[in-house]
């Protein structure tokens, strides 16, 4: 662990420290981020779609405001199960400080929450022209709910790997990949094919960027900091996580790609929905890998 | 006022006195620590030594847990102090994953979040830290860093060349020193973690207190 920055001659090894405190933030936070990347990004596509495929997805008002509405309180559930003191979470709104992420986020997860509530009424009761201009301020508020996790990440000091340009790049990225395979997954026959492809493009970007963004981390990261050096050592060297990292780069980001590829050119909607499928199982393992991995290092 | 704490490694002789100390002033429940002494074997036998670091909070000034709080359980005090307020945590162990010392942990048996305080409460009536009392060589200078007439600030001023902090590229501004330190003692990197080289069992996790 960390051996890379140990000279043979220093020779220094810890006799007396207290445990390591295992993992702080666990699974809880993984499935926290991703189902706001389902939640938000759905948000994002049905915007998107709406101005270049308007008659495709009259259809889909209802359906994406549920399925927004259920991940986003999927997202907040597990937020709640994750504190050691669930009971108290009412505190943050009583007593909020506002430079943390975590109490900011909270306020605006809220009013999202609202939001797409109001967009369920609005869908339900087919007042289309007020749901599209409400739809507008609920794609404006996405973007800094989705963001949010990634300025909590920043603000975690201890956590040399997880810097705020980088994060933020791959929380947006990580809600237009899982928006516009959940969409395509729940798009059925009520979107069409034209439409589809479009969230294919937004896919396959998405996975191409972000695994560039890995990619630069895992080789160039190491050289800018000793301490994400170390880190990366989790996934450089032997162990479960390089497994796990490798295995989410593949599953989430490139084999999506190839498919989305495939399936462009056999014009196979089944294809395009196994990329979909692939890219949300694959980002739960990359969040996974890149929520632990900084928690292994000693800090004293 | 802001106070401030200085350990002269040069003096501690790694008795853990402060540990014990602050365990039982402060009610410290088992495998938790608001305070301890890491130990270090540096070298190839024959020559080798031992070092000696005490660590704690660092009440740093530009606090990554005071700030990273949702709820303002971890906040100033008008002396510097970093303190907490167990009633108010929530429990979102946000500071724990934000400080870069480690010095904070959740507490078992409350599930808040809990690290060293600088005894506010003894401070508060006007008495030292318990470790600091506890020091059989004085090795802990606590005092107020506004006051040039202070021990502390006098310490920090004759050893001026060999006063160093804790990961000082993180921006924090600790409030916590040390004279006679050096990467081995101070940098986590420096130094390997070996299972079975530890004095008192394996060096390995604990489950974080709570319910994961």
């Amino acid at each position: 662990m960390a051996a890379h920055e140990i000279l043979a001659a220093t020779n220094a090894v810890v006799t007396l420290d207290v445990a390591i405190p295992g993992i702080v933030w666990p699974w809880l936070v993984t499935v926290n981020m991703w189902a706001k990347s389902i939640g938000t990004g759905i948000i994002f596509m049905l915007f998107m779609l709406q101005r270049t495929h308007p008659d495709s997805v009259k259809n889909m008002r209802l359906t994406t405001a549920i399925v927004a509405f259920v991940f986003i309180n999927i997202f907040l559930l597990f937020t709640l199960a994750d504190l050691h003191q669930p009971f108290r979470m009412w505190h943050i709104f009583v007593y909020p400080h506002w430079t943390s992420a975590i109490a900011v986020g909270s306020f605006m997860a809220s009013a999202f929450l609202g939001l797409l509530a109001f967009l369920i009424l609005l869908a339900w009761q087919k007042k289309d022209d007020t749901f599209d201009k409400v739809l507008l301020w609920t794609t404006l508020l996405a973007i800094p709910v989705t963001l949010y996790t990634a300025a909590l990440m920043a603000q975690c000091t201890a956590r040399e790997l997880w810097q705020m340009p980088t994060e933020s790049a791959q929380m947006m990225l990580a809600a237009l990949l899982a928006g516009s395979a959940f969409m395509i997954l729940v798009g059925g026959n009520k979107l069409s094919y034209e439409a589809k492809k479009s969230l294919g493009v937004v896919l396959g970007l998405s996975a191409l960027m972000a695994f560039i963004i890995y990619m630069s981390e895992y080789v160039f990261g190491p050289m800018k900091a000793e301490e994400v050096a170390a880190v990366m050592e989790y996934i450089k060297g032997d162990g479960e996580y390089r497994i796990m990292f490798w295995l989410g780069q593949w599953i989430a980001y490139l084999l999506p790609m190839l498919f989305i590829l495939l399936s462009r050119s056999s014009k196979s909607e089944s294809i395009l929905k196994l990329a979909a499928v692939l890219a949300l199982v694959g980002l739960a393992i990359v969040k996974h890998v890149w929520l632990i991995i900084p928690q292994l290092l000693p800090m004293s | 006022m802001q106070l401030g704490f200085l350990v002269d490694l040069h003096l501690c002789m790694g008795c853990k006195g402060c540990e014990i100390a602050c365990k039982v002033e402060n009610e410290v429940p088992l495998s938790t620590w608001r305070l301890r002494v890491k130990y270090v074997d540096v070298g190839t036998f024959p020559e080798t030594k031992r070092t000696f670091t005490p660590l704690r909070c660092n009440h740093c000034e530009n606090a990554p847990c005071e700030r990273i709080c949702p709820v303002s359980a971890l906040h100033y005090l008008d002396n510097g102090i970093v303190n907490i307020d167990k009633e108010r945590c929530i429990g979102c162990a946000g500071c724990v994953m934000a400080c870069p010392y480690g010095a904070i942990y959740i507490d078992p048996q409350t599930q808040t979040a809990d690290k060293c305080t600088y005894c506010a409460h003894r401070v508060a009536s006007s008495m030292m830290p318990a470790c600091v009392v506890a020091c059989p060589v004085q090795a802990n200078i606590f005092g107020d860093l506004d006051d040039p007439t202070s021990n502390i600030s006098k310490y920090i001023q004759v050893n001026q060349s060999d006063v160093q902090v804790r990961k000082p590229e993180k921006g924090t501004n600790p409030h916590h020193y040390y004279v006679g330190g050096g990467n081995v003692s101070l940098n986590p990197l420096a130094s390997q973690r070996i299972d079975g080289y530890s004095l008192f069992g394996k060096i390995t996790t604990l489950p974080v207190g709570g319910h994961h």
